[in-house]
C-alpha cells in the first residue's frame, strides 16, 4: 500500500505492506537505527519514536498508520538546536550507559517537555516509567531531566 | 580510615564526561543489529518446545523450497568437525544432535533473504520428538534413577580454569570444596546455632540489546561481528570448533547494548558462524528476548546453610551446602560455583567452615554469568544468619561485624589459599549503616540492615595494550575491554592522557578488532580498569619515554628532566609541542610513536583460581525497607552502597556503576524470577518478566566512594560495579529481618512475605 508521511521534517512516499511496522520501516529501510529494538511488547520503549510530537512504539506500530503523520526519530531530533540543552544535561549528570535506551529516554522527555509535563517530581517518574533502563539505576537519568524541566 | 597524601593528577580522579556520549544521544552509535554486510542474509532458529528429547526425525525439504530460503541447518550438516564447545567443559552442540536437552535448544536454523521469509521457513520444517522425562529441577536431577543427561566422556574446555575435571557423578557436573578446621569441635563449643534452607531464583540479565552476530565464512578464515564481552576467548572457542588458527578468526566488536555477563563466553557465534558456512553467504542472527532468555541466565540455587557462634556471637563456623542449577550445558557453572563457593563463608574468622558446592546438571536454559555470580546467590544467606546471631546475642549486628570481620592482611578464604584481605570492611559497613540512619529511631515495620561480602574479582590477569600518538598529537588506545556501558573508552582514555601529559579530548578508545587489538582476556569480573587499564598505562609510560628521549635529545638533557604538561615537553622553559617532538624524531611531520603495555601472571604466580584472586571485590550495602503487614508488599527505603575502588578514575562513572547495580539488586531482590514448568520458561516476555522501572528506584539512594589505595590497579585502584548487587539483596533481606519478617526465600514478592507474616504472627501466638 501507499504511504505518504514526513520523516524528520521530509516528505517521502513508500510502499509498504499493510503489516509493515513502524520500527523495520524506520531500520530497515531508512537506515535510522536509533530506535531500537528490544522487547516488542511495547514495555521497555527503546524503539520509541514521536508521532505528531507524542511518544510511541515503533515495534507495535504499524507504519500505515503514519499515513500523513510526522515522525520524529533520535537522528532528526539530534539535528535541531533545542537537542543541545538535552545532550548537555545527559552529559553532565552521566545519565546513559550502554547508549542502548537513551534516544528512546530523549524522545520521551522532549514529547513531555512540549507537552508541559515535566514539572512535578511524579510528572517526571510517571512520564519516564515506559522507557527502562538497564545501565544507570536511573537516578542520573532523573537529574538530567529535572535540569530540564528547571 | 585511612589518610592518604596524593600526588595532584590532572586526568585522573575528574568526571570527564563519556567519550562515547555523544555518539550515543544522537542515535549514531552502532550496535551489531544495526550493521549490515555487503549480501547478508538473515537467520532464524527453530527451537525446541520440550525440554528433553530424542530427536527421532527433521524434515527441511519444504523450507528448503521455499522462495527466499538459502539454507537450513541442522545436527546433520557438523559431522566434519568435532561439533562441541564451551570453554568450562565441552558439553554443548552448536545446534542440537540427536537429543534436546532444554526448551529453547536450537534444533535447525534457517538462512533467507529477509526475516519474515526466515521466520516462515522455520514453520514449513517438521520435527518428530520422543520426549523423555524432564529433569526439571536440581531435585529431579540428583535424584537416584535420574537419567544421565551426558553421557559422553566430559572434555575440559580451552578455558576450564579450574584444574583437571574430576571424575562426572551422575548429574553433577563440577564440585567444589573449601574445608578447614574442625567442625565437630566447633559444633560442640557453639551455644548459638542458626540454620536453614534457602532458595535462590533463577533471573535473566535483561541486557536491553539481545545477542546478536554477523558471521561470515570465507573458507579459510571467518569474520564476525558480535556483541560479545570476551572477544579473544571466542575467536579461540570458534578457531577450535571450526578447525582455523585464531590468527584467521577476526572478531569485531561494536558498541554492546548492555551485558551484566548475558554476552560472556561464547553464546550465538557458533551457530551463527556455522549456517553462514554452509549459506556461503554472510548471516545476521539477532536473538529475540525470549531467545535470549533461554541463551543464558543466572543459575537457580538450593542451600543448607549453618552457622555456629558463642553466647556473645562470636562466629565459630560455618557450614554450607549449596546447588546451583545449571541447566542443560554448563556454560559458566564451574566458575559459578567455585566463586560462590568464596563468598559462602563471608569475610569473617571462623575456626571451622564446610562449603560443598555442586553445579548440577538439569533440563532448563543454560545458565551462565551474571553481574557478581556466586556472591549475590551466598552473601544475603550468609548475612541473614550473621543478622539472626546477632539478634540471639543480644548485640548490635554492626557491632558483632565489627568484632567479627576480618581485617586487612588476614586470610579471607577459610583454608588459608589466595590473596589475603585487601580492604578495610569495617570501615565501609560503618559508612553504609550510616547512610541508612543506623542509630535514627525506628517506626513499627520499618528495619534497616547492613551486608557485607567479598567477591573474587580480576580473573585471569593477562591484559596487553597500544597506545598510538600520531603526528598531529592526538592519540589512539587500543585495547581488548568491551564498552558495554560500564565506560572503560572514558576511563583509558583518562589514563593514558594522564600518562602522557595531554588531555583525555585528545585521546580515542575503540573497540576490539581481534586483527588489531592486542590480547585481552575478557571484559568481566570488574577486571577491566584495574587490569588492562594498567596495560594501558604502562603503554602510555612507553610513549611518553620515547618523548621524553626525542625531547631529551633536542635539549641534549636526561630523558628523565623532561616534564610532559599540556601536550607538550617542557624542561628549563624550552617547551615542544608533541607534533614537534614527533617531526624532531623522524626529520619531518610524519611518523607516529606506538608502544604496548601488558600485564601477566608474575613471579611464579600462574594466574590459577587458588594463588587468586587478584583482587577482593567489596560487596558493601545498606538498605532500609518498610513491610506492609496488611498485604506484604515490601518498599525500599533507603540503600547505600560501598564502592571500595581503591581510587576513583572517573568518580561519576563509579557512582554510575553502583547505581545501576543498586537497582538491579533491587529487582532481584523484590520481583525478579524466571518461572519454569517443566523446564519451559513461562514468563519469557517483559510483560511477565518484570525488570525494575524509573518508580523502582528508593528515595534515597547514596553510592560512597572510598579511596584507601589498596588495590593492584593503576593509581591504587580495583574493580567495582559488581559488589553492590551481591550487597544490596543481602542488605534488603537483613533490613527485612530487622523489621520482625526473616525471609529464606528470593525474591521477596508480596504473597511471599505476606504468608511468612501470617506464620510468624501464629507462631509467636503460640509460643
Amino acid at each position: 500500500m501507499d504511504l505518504t508521511l514526513t520523516v524528520n521534517g521530509r516528505e517521502l512516499r513508500a510502499e509498504v505492506e499493510p503489516h509493515e511496522l513502524l520500527l523495520d520501516f524506520l531500520r530497515d529501510r531508512m537506515g535510522l537505527t536509533g530506535a531500537k529494538r528490544s522487547c516488542d511488547v511495547q514495555v521497555c520503549g527503546t524503539c520509541t519514536v514521536l508521532v505528531d510530537g507524542g511518544p510511541v512504539s515503533a515495534c507495535s506500530y504499524l507504519a500505515a498508520d503514519a499515513e500523513g503523520r510526522e515522525v520524529l526519530t533520535i537522528e532528526g531530533f539530534a539535528q535541531t538546536p533545542e537537542f543541545e540543552r538535552f545532550e548537555e544535561a545527559f552529559l553532565r549528570h552521566a545519565a546513559l550507559q550502554c547508549g542502548y535506551c537513551t534516544p528512546g529516554f530523549l524522545l520521551t522527555l522532549k514529547s513531555l517537555r512540549d507537552a508541559g509535563e515535566l514539572g512535578s517530581e511524579d510528572e517526571l517518574r510517571h512520564g519516564l516509567d515506559g522507557n527502562l533502563c538497564r545501565c544507570t539505576g536511573y537516578r542520573a537519568i532523573l537529574e538530567a531531566a529535572r535540569e530540564l524541566a528547571a | 580510615m585511612t589518610v592518604i597524601e596524593r600526588p595532584r593528577l590532572a586526568e585522573v580522579g575528574v568526571s570527564v564526561p563519556r567519550k562515547d556520549g555523544r555518539e550515543k544521544l544522537s542515535g549514531r552509535a552502532q550496535y551489531v543489529g544495526d550493521m549490515e554486510v555487503a549480501g547478508m542474509l538473515h537467520g532464524k532458529v527453530l527451537r525446541s518446545p520440550v525440554a528433553h528429547a530424542r530427536i527421532k526425525s527433521i524434515d527441511t525439504s519444504a523450507a528448503f523450497e521455499m522462495d527466499g530460503v538459502v539454507s537450513v541447518l541442522t545436527g546433520a550438516d557438523l559431522t566434519d568437525i568435532e561439533p562441541y564447545y564451551g570453554h568450562a567443559i565441552k558439553d554443548r552442540p552448536i545446534i542440537a544432535i540427536e537429543r534436546v536437552r532444554f526448551a529453547g535448544e536450537p534444533v535447525a536454523a534457517v538462512a533467507a533473504v529477509d526475516e519474515a521469509t526466515a521466520e516462515a521457513a522455520l514453520r514449513a520444517i517438521e520435527v518428530e520428538y520422543e520426549e523423555l522425562p524432564v529433569l526439571g529441577t536440581i531435585d529431579d536431577a540428583l535424584a537416584q534413577d535420574a537419567l544421565e543427561l551426558h553421557t559422553r566422556r566430559p572434555k575440559v574446555g580451552l578455558f576450564h580454569g579450574l584444574g583437571e575435571l574430576g571424575e562426572k557423578r551422575g548429574n553433577v557436573c563440577y564440585q567444589h570444596t573449601i574445608a578447614a578446621g574442625d567442625l565437630e569441635q566447633v559444633r560442640t563449643e557453639a551455644q548459638i546455632t542458626v540454620e536453614g534452607n534457602y532458595t535462590f531464583p533463577a533471573v535473566y540479565q535483561y541486557a536491553m540489546e539481545t545477542h546478536g552476530a554477523i558471521a561470515h565464512y570465507h573458507g579459510d578464515s571467518i569474520t564476525l561481528w558480535a556483541n560479545c564481552q570476551h572477544p579473544f576467548l571466542v575467536r579461540a572457542e570458534i578457531a577450535d570448533l571450526f578447525g582455523l588458527e585464531v590468527g584467521s578468526v577476526r572478531i569485531i566488536v561494536p558498541f554492546l547494548g548492555g551485558g551484566f555477563g548475558s554476552k560472556s563466553y561464547t553464546k550465538m557465534e557458533p551457530l551463527t558462524v556455522a549456517l553462514a558456512r554452509k549459506a556461503g553467504r554472510p548471516v545476521r542472527i539477532t536473538n529475540r528476548v525470549d531467545e535470549s532468555m533461554v541463551t543464558t541466565r543466572r543459575h537457580g540455587m538450593r542451600c543448607f546453610m549453618r552457622t555456629l557462634a558463642r553466647a556473645d556471637g562470636t562466629l565459630l563456623g560455618r557450614e554450607v551446602h549449596f546447588w546451583l542449577d545449571t541447566g542443560a550445558y554448563a556454560d559458566n557453572g564451574p566458575r559459578v560455583t567455585a566463586t560462590a563457593a568464596d563468598s559462602a563463608a563471608g569475610p569473617y574468622r571462623f575456626e571451622a567452615a564446610e562449603i560443598q558446592g555442586y553445579c548440577v546438571y538439569c533440563n532448563t536454559p543454560p545458565s551462565g554469568s551474571y553481574r557478581a555470580f556466586g556472591a549475590t546467590h551466598l552473601q544475603w544467606i550468609g548475612e541473614s544468619q550473621v543478622e539472626e546471631v546477632a539478634r540471639r546475642a543480644g548485640v548490635d549486628p554492626l557491632e558483632l561485624r565489627r568484632r567479627c570481620l576480618c581485617v586487612p592482611g588476614e586470610t579471607v578464604r577459610p583454608d588459608g589459599t589466595g590473596k589475603p584481605l585487601d580492604a578495610d570492611l569495617v570501615g565501609d559497613v560503618e559508612q553504609a549503616a550510616a547512610a541508612v540512619g543506623w542509630e535514627e529511631p525506628r517506626r513499627p515495620w520499618v528495619g534497616r540492615g547492613v551486608s557485607v561480602g567479598l567477591l573474587a574479582a580480576g580473573a585471569h590477569p593477562v591484559s596487553r595494550a597500544s597506545v598510538r600518538l600520531s603526528a598531529d598529537g592526538s592519540v589512539d588506545v587500543y585495547v581488548g575491554t568491551t564498552e558495554l556501558g560500564q565506560g572503560p573508552r572514558t576511563v583509558m582514555a583518562q589514563i593514558a592522557a594522564e600518562q602522557l601529559g595531554t588531555s583525555s579530548e585528545r585521546v580515542s578508545v575503540h573497540g576490539a578488532d581481534t586483527r588489531f587489538t592486542p590480547y585481552d582476556r575478557s571484559t568481566g569480573a570488574s577486571r577491566s580498569t584495574t587490569i588492562a587499564g594498567m596495560a594501558v598505562k604502562r603503554a602510555a609510560d612507553a610513549v611518553a619515554a620515547r618523548l621524553r628521549e626525542t625531547a631529551g635529545e633536542v635539549w641534549d638533557v636526561e630523558p628523565g628532566l623532561v616534564d610532559l604538561v599540556g601536550g607538550r615537553a617542557v624542561f628549563a622553559g624550552e617547551e615542544l609541542t608533541f607534533p614537534d617532538v614527533i617531526a624532531k624524531r623522524f626529520g619531518f611531520r610524519g611518523g607516529e610513536i606506538i608502544e604496548g603495555g601488558e600485564v601477566r601472571p608474575t613471579g611464579g604466580d600462574t594466574g590459577s583460581y587458588a594463588e587468586g584472586p587478584y583482587f577482593w571485590e567489596v560487596c558493601v550495602a545498606g538498605a532500609e525497607v518498610e513491610v506492609d503487614p496488611d498485604t506484604g508488599v515490601v518498599e525500599v527505603l533507603r540503600t547505600s552502597t560501598i564502592a571500595d575502588v581503591g581510587r576513583a578514575i572517573n568518580p561519576q562513572l563509579v557512582e554510575r556503576q553502583d547505581e545501576g547495580a543498586t537497582l538491579q539488586g533491587i529487582g532481584n531482590a523484590l520481583f525478579e524470577e524466571m518461572l519454569l514448568v517443566d523446564g519451559v520458561v513461562t514468563n519469557d516476555n517483559l510483560l511477565e518478566y518484570r525488570i525494575p522501572r524509573i518508580s523502582d528506584l528508593p528515595g534515597g539512594m547514596k553510592s560512597i566512594i572510598v579511596e584507601n589505595e589498596d588495590g593492584p590497579g593503576p593509581y591504587g585502584a580495583k574493580g567495582c560495579g559488581e559488589g553492590a548487587f551481591a550487597a544490596v539483596p543481602a542488605a534488603i533481606v537483613c533490613a527485612l529481618a530487622d523489621a520482625g519478617v526473616p525471609m529464606n526465600e528470593l525474591p521477596l514478592t508480596p504473597e511471599r512475605v505476606w504468608r511468612r507474616i501470617l506464620e510468624l504472627t501464629k507462631e509467636r501466638a503460640d509460643d
